[in-house]
Protein backbone atom coordinates (compact mmCIF):
# COMPACT_ATOMS: atom_id res chain seq x y z
CA UNK A 1 0.00 0.00 0.00
CA UNK A 2 1.04 3.61 -0.45
CA UNK A 3 3.52 5.37 1.80
CA UNK A 4 5.18 8.74 1.62
CA UNK A 5 8.85 8.72 0.79
CA UNK A 6 10.93 11.82 0.09
CA UNK A 7 7.97 13.79 -1.27
CA UNK A 8 6.75 10.90 -3.41
CA UNK A 9 3.91 8.44 -2.89
CA UNK A 10 5.26 4.97 -3.25
CA UNK A 11 3.68 1.52 -3.40
CA UNK A 12 5.08 -1.85 -4.29
CA UNK A 13 2.61 -3.72 -6.44
CA UNK A 14 2.48 -7.43 -7.07
CA UNK A 15 2.02 -8.68 -10.58
CA UNK A 16 -1.71 -9.34 -10.02
CA UNK A 17 -2.25 -5.83 -8.73
CA UNK A 18 -0.58 -4.34 -11.77
CA UNK A 19 -2.77 -6.46 -14.04
CA UNK A 20 -5.94 -5.50 -12.23
CA UNK A 21 -5.12 -1.79 -12.24
CA UNK A 22 -4.23 -1.88 -15.93
CA UNK A 23 -7.49 -3.64 -16.66
CA UNK A 24 -9.76 -1.30 -14.69
CA UNK A 25 -8.04 1.88 -15.93
CA UNK A 26 -8.30 0.63 -19.52
CA UNK A 27 -11.96 -0.18 -18.99
CA UNK A 28 -12.63 3.35 -17.77
CA UNK A 29 -10.90 4.76 -20.85
CA UNK A 30 -12.96 2.42 -23.04
CA UNK A 31 -16.14 3.52 -21.35
CA UNK A 32 -15.31 7.18 -21.96
CA UNK A 33 -14.32 6.76 -25.59
CA UNK A 34 -15.80 4.04 -27.80
CA UNK A 35 -18.35 2.93 -25.25
CA UNK A 36 -19.67 6.38 -24.33
CA UNK A 37 -23.43 6.14 -24.02
CA UNK A 38 -25.66 8.23 -21.79
CA UNK A 39 -28.17 5.44 -21.41
CA UNK A 40 -25.47 3.44 -19.58
CA UNK A 41 -26.08 3.95 -15.83
CA UNK A 42 -22.31 4.14 -15.26
CA UNK A 43 -22.00 7.07 -17.66
CA UNK A 44 -25.03 8.61 -15.98
CA UNK A 45 -23.27 8.35 -12.60
CA UNK A 46 -19.95 9.75 -13.85
CA UNK A 47 -21.72 12.60 -15.69
CA UNK A 48 -24.73 13.37 -13.50
CA UNK A 49 -27.54 15.66 -14.65
CA UNK A 50 -26.77 18.98 -12.99
CA UNK A 51 -30.46 20.00 -12.95
CA UNK A 52 -32.34 16.81 -12.06
CA UNK A 53 -35.70 18.38 -12.89
CA UNK A 54 -34.66 20.34 -15.93
CA UNK A 55 -33.45 18.13 -18.73
CA UNK A 56 -33.01 21.05 -21.14
CA UNK A 57 -30.86 22.90 -18.58
CA UNK A 58 -28.86 19.76 -17.93
CA UNK A 59 -28.31 19.20 -21.63
CA UNK A 60 -27.16 22.79 -22.04
CA UNK A 61 -24.70 22.36 -19.16
CA UNK A 62 -23.41 19.15 -20.73
CA UNK A 63 -22.91 20.86 -24.05
CA UNK A 64 -20.42 23.22 -22.41
CA UNK A 65 -18.75 20.99 -19.85
CA UNK A 66 -18.90 17.40 -20.96
CA UNK A 67 -15.97 17.52 -23.38
CA UNK A 68 -13.59 18.85 -20.74
CA UNK A 69 -14.90 16.51 -18.09
CA UNK A 70 -14.47 13.52 -20.35
CA UNK A 71 -10.92 14.57 -21.25
CA UNK A 72 -10.08 15.04 -17.56
CA UNK A 73 -11.39 11.58 -16.72
CA UNK A 74 -9.52 9.95 -19.60
CA UNK A 75 -6.33 11.76 -18.53
CA UNK A 76 -6.64 10.66 -14.93
CA UNK A 77 -7.17 7.02 -15.94
CA UNK A 78 -4.17 7.52 -18.22
CA UNK A 79 -2.13 8.64 -15.21
CA UNK A 80 -2.65 5.17 -13.72
CA UNK A 81 -1.59 3.44 -16.92
CA UNK A 82 1.45 5.70 -17.29
CA UNK A 83 2.78 5.05 -13.79
CA UNK A 84 2.28 1.28 -13.62
CA UNK A 85 5.39 -0.87 -13.72
CA UNK A 86 5.57 -3.50 -16.44
CA UNK A 87 3.73 -6.78 -16.14
CA UNK A 88 6.21 -8.19 -13.65
CA UNK A 89 5.06 -5.92 -10.85
CA UNK A 90 7.22 -3.47 -8.94
CA UNK A 91 7.23 0.01 -7.59
CA UNK A 92 4.88 2.88 -8.36
CA UNK A 93 6.25 6.34 -7.52
CA UNK A 94 3.89 9.28 -7.81
CA UNK A 95 4.46 13.00 -7.39
CA UNK A 96 1.66 15.04 -5.81
CA UNK A 97 -0.04 15.75 -9.13
CA UNK A 98 0.01 12.12 -10.25
CA UNK A 99 -1.18 11.03 -6.81
CA UNK A 100 -4.25 13.24 -7.13
CA UNK A 101 -4.95 11.97 -10.62
CA UNK A 102 -4.73 8.42 -9.26
CA UNK A 103 -7.17 9.25 -6.47
CA UNK A 104 -9.73 10.61 -8.92
CA UNK A 105 -9.20 7.75 -11.35
CA UNK A 106 -9.48 5.09 -8.65
CA UNK A 107 -12.68 6.78 -7.58
CA UNK A 108 -14.08 6.71 -11.15
CA UNK A 109 -13.24 3.02 -11.43
CA UNK A 110 -14.93 2.30 -8.09
CA UNK A 111 -18.02 4.31 -9.11
CA UNK A 112 -18.26 2.34 -12.35
CA UNK A 113 -17.88 -0.99 -10.55
CA UNK A 114 -20.23 0.10 -7.77
CA UNK A 115 -23.00 0.71 -10.29
CA UNK A 116 -22.43 -2.64 -12.04
CA UNK A 117 -22.23 -4.52 -8.72
CA UNK A 118 -25.28 -2.67 -7.42
CA UNK A 119 -23.52 -1.48 -4.29
CA UNK A 120 -26.06 0.28 -2.05
CA UNK A 121 -25.85 2.33 1.10
CA UNK A 122 -25.25 -0.15 3.86
CA UNK A 123 -23.95 -2.88 1.56
CA UNK A 124 -21.55 -4.96 3.65
CA UNK A 125 -18.79 -5.85 1.26
CA UNK A 126 -17.56 -8.78 3.37
CA UNK A 127 -21.03 -10.33 3.50
CA UNK A 128 -21.58 -9.68 -0.18
CA UNK A 129 -18.33 -11.46 -0.97
CA UNK A 130 -19.11 -14.41 1.34
CA UNK A 131 -22.49 -14.86 -0.35
CA UNK A 132 -20.94 -14.70 -3.80
CA UNK A 133 -18.24 -17.22 -2.83
CA UNK A 134 -20.85 -19.57 -1.35
CA UNK A 135 -22.77 -19.43 -4.59
CA UNK A 136 -19.84 -19.90 -6.94
CA UNK A 137 -16.28 -19.15 -5.87
CA UNK A 138 -15.10 -18.92 -9.47
CA UNK A 139 -17.81 -16.48 -10.59
CA UNK A 140 -17.11 -13.13 -12.16
CA UNK A 141 -19.00 -11.47 -9.29
CA UNK A 142 -16.49 -12.82 -6.76
CA UNK A 143 -13.65 -11.43 -8.84
CA UNK A 144 -15.37 -8.06 -9.38
CA UNK A 145 -16.22 -7.67 -5.69
CA UNK A 146 -12.62 -8.44 -4.72
CA UNK A 147 -11.32 -5.90 -7.20
CA UNK A 148 -13.80 -3.32 -5.94
CA UNK A 149 -12.66 -3.90 -2.35
CA UNK A 150 -9.01 -3.77 -3.38
CA UNK A 151 -9.47 -0.43 -5.19
CA UNK A 152 -11.07 0.98 -2.03
CA UNK A 153 -8.09 -0.08 0.10
CA UNK A 154 -5.66 1.33 -2.42
CA UNK A 155 -7.51 4.63 -2.69
CA UNK A 156 -7.73 4.97 1.07
CA UNK A 157 -4.04 4.20 1.56
CA UNK A 158 -3.04 6.77 -1.07
CA UNK A 159 -5.34 9.33 0.51
CA UNK A 160 -3.87 8.69 3.96
CA UNK A 161 -0.34 9.03 2.59
CA UNK A 162 -1.37 12.32 0.97
CA UNK A 163 -3.06 13.77 4.05
CA UNK A 164 -0.41 12.72 6.59
CA UNK B 1 -73.77 65.15 1.15
CA UNK B 2 -73.34 63.98 4.57
CA UNK B 3 -70.51 62.37 6.18
CA UNK B 4 -66.95 62.68 5.53
CA UNK B 5 -65.39 61.36 2.54
CA UNK B 6 -63.16 58.60 3.43
CA UNK B 7 -59.67 59.62 2.73
CA UNK B 8 -58.79 58.15 -0.49
CA UNK B 9 -56.10 55.65 -0.20
CA UNK B 10 -54.67 54.93 -3.49
CA UNK B 11 -53.77 51.36 -3.91
CA UNK B 12 -50.09 51.58 -4.10
CA UNK B 13 -48.51 49.51 -6.72
CA UNK B 14 -45.60 47.87 -5.18
CA UNK B 15 -42.95 46.98 -7.60
CA UNK B 16 -40.41 45.62 -5.21
CA UNK B 17 -37.41 47.72 -6.01
CA UNK B 18 -35.30 45.47 -3.86
CA UNK B 19 -36.02 42.44 -5.92
CA UNK B 20 -32.81 40.90 -7.10
CA UNK B 21 -32.59 40.34 -10.84
CA UNK B 22 -32.96 36.69 -11.75
CA UNK B 23 -29.39 36.52 -12.94
CA UNK B 24 -28.03 37.58 -9.52
CA UNK B 25 -30.32 35.43 -7.44
CA UNK B 26 -28.56 32.97 -5.20
CA UNK B 27 -27.98 29.45 -6.36
CA UNK B 28 -26.56 26.51 -4.50
CA UNK B 29 -24.44 23.49 -5.29
CA UNK B 30 -25.71 20.34 -3.61
CA UNK B 31 -23.76 17.15 -3.03
CA UNK B 32 -25.80 13.95 -2.66
CA UNK B 33 -24.98 10.86 -0.68
CA UNK B 34 -23.77 7.89 -2.64
CA UNK B 35 -22.80 4.42 -1.50
CA UNK B 36 -19.36 4.29 -3.13
CA UNK B 37 -17.38 7.41 -2.27
CA UNK B 38 -15.18 7.04 0.80
CA UNK B 39 -15.90 9.46 3.65
CA UNK B 40 -12.26 10.50 3.88
CA UNK B 41 -12.19 11.13 0.15
CA UNK B 42 -15.30 13.32 0.21
CA UNK B 43 -13.82 15.36 3.09
CA UNK B 44 -10.57 15.76 1.21
CA UNK B 45 -12.39 16.92 -1.96
CA UNK B 46 -14.29 19.61 0.00
CA UNK B 47 -11.05 20.90 1.49
CA UNK B 48 -9.27 20.77 -1.83
CA UNK B 49 -11.95 22.43 -3.97
CA UNK B 50 -13.38 24.97 -1.57
CA UNK B 51 -10.47 25.57 0.78
CA UNK B 52 -12.67 24.59 3.74
CA UNK B 53 -11.05 23.71 7.06
CA UNK B 54 -10.84 20.05 7.97
CA UNK B 55 -13.63 20.59 10.54
CA UNK B 56 -16.00 22.29 8.13
CA UNK B 57 -15.29 19.78 5.37
CA UNK B 58 -15.90 16.90 7.76
CA UNK B 59 -19.17 18.42 8.97
CA UNK B 60 -20.37 18.81 5.37
CA UNK B 61 -19.35 15.24 4.59
CA UNK B 62 -21.31 14.02 7.62
CA UNK B 63 -24.34 16.07 6.54
CA UNK B 64 -24.17 14.42 3.12
CA UNK B 65 -23.82 11.03 4.74
CA UNK B 66 -26.57 11.35 7.36
CA UNK B 67 -29.04 13.70 5.70
CA UNK B 68 -28.56 12.46 2.19
CA UNK B 69 -27.44 15.83 0.84
CA UNK B 70 -25.71 19.07 1.78
CA UNK B 71 -25.29 22.51 0.28
CA UNK B 72 -21.57 22.90 -0.30
CA UNK B 73 -21.45 26.31 -1.97
CA UNK B 74 -23.71 29.29 -2.63
CA UNK B 75 -23.52 32.06 -5.23
CA UNK B 76 -24.22 33.01 -8.82
CA UNK B 77 -25.53 30.33 -11.13
CA UNK B 78 -22.46 30.21 -13.36
CA UNK B 79 -20.24 29.84 -10.33
CA UNK B 80 -22.35 26.95 -9.03
CA UNK B 81 -22.23 25.23 -12.40
CA UNK B 82 -18.46 25.55 -12.29
CA UNK B 83 -18.38 24.03 -8.79
CA UNK B 84 -20.65 21.18 -9.86
CA UNK B 85 -18.50 20.35 -12.84
CA UNK B 86 -15.38 20.35 -10.63
CA UNK B 87 -17.13 18.02 -8.19
CA UNK B 88 -18.06 15.76 -11.11
CA UNK B 89 -14.38 15.57 -12.07
CA UNK B 90 -13.76 14.19 -8.56
CA UNK B 91 -16.67 11.79 -8.93
CA UNK B 92 -19.00 13.41 -6.43
CA UNK B 93 -22.69 13.51 -7.27
CA UNK B 94 -23.41 17.25 -7.46
CA UNK B 95 -26.41 19.21 -8.70
CA UNK B 96 -27.31 22.92 -8.89
CA UNK B 97 -30.52 24.48 -7.61
CA UNK B 98 -32.04 27.80 -6.57
CA UNK B 99 -31.33 28.56 -2.95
Amino acid sequence: MFRRQAGRYVATLAVDEVRVLRKVASEVVGLLTDGFDHSDPVVDRLFPAVYPEDSAGSAEFRRYTEGDLKTAKIDQAGAILAALPDEAGGEVRLDAEAAEAWLRALNDARLAMGVRLEIKDGTDLGEELDDAVAEDASSSRVFQLSVYAYLGYLQESLLNALID
Amino acid sequence: MGGMAAPQVAPVETPDTHEVPASDRQWVTIVWDDPVNLMTYVTWVFQKLFGYSRERAEQLMLDVHHKGRAVVSTGARERMEHDASQLHAYGLWATVDRS
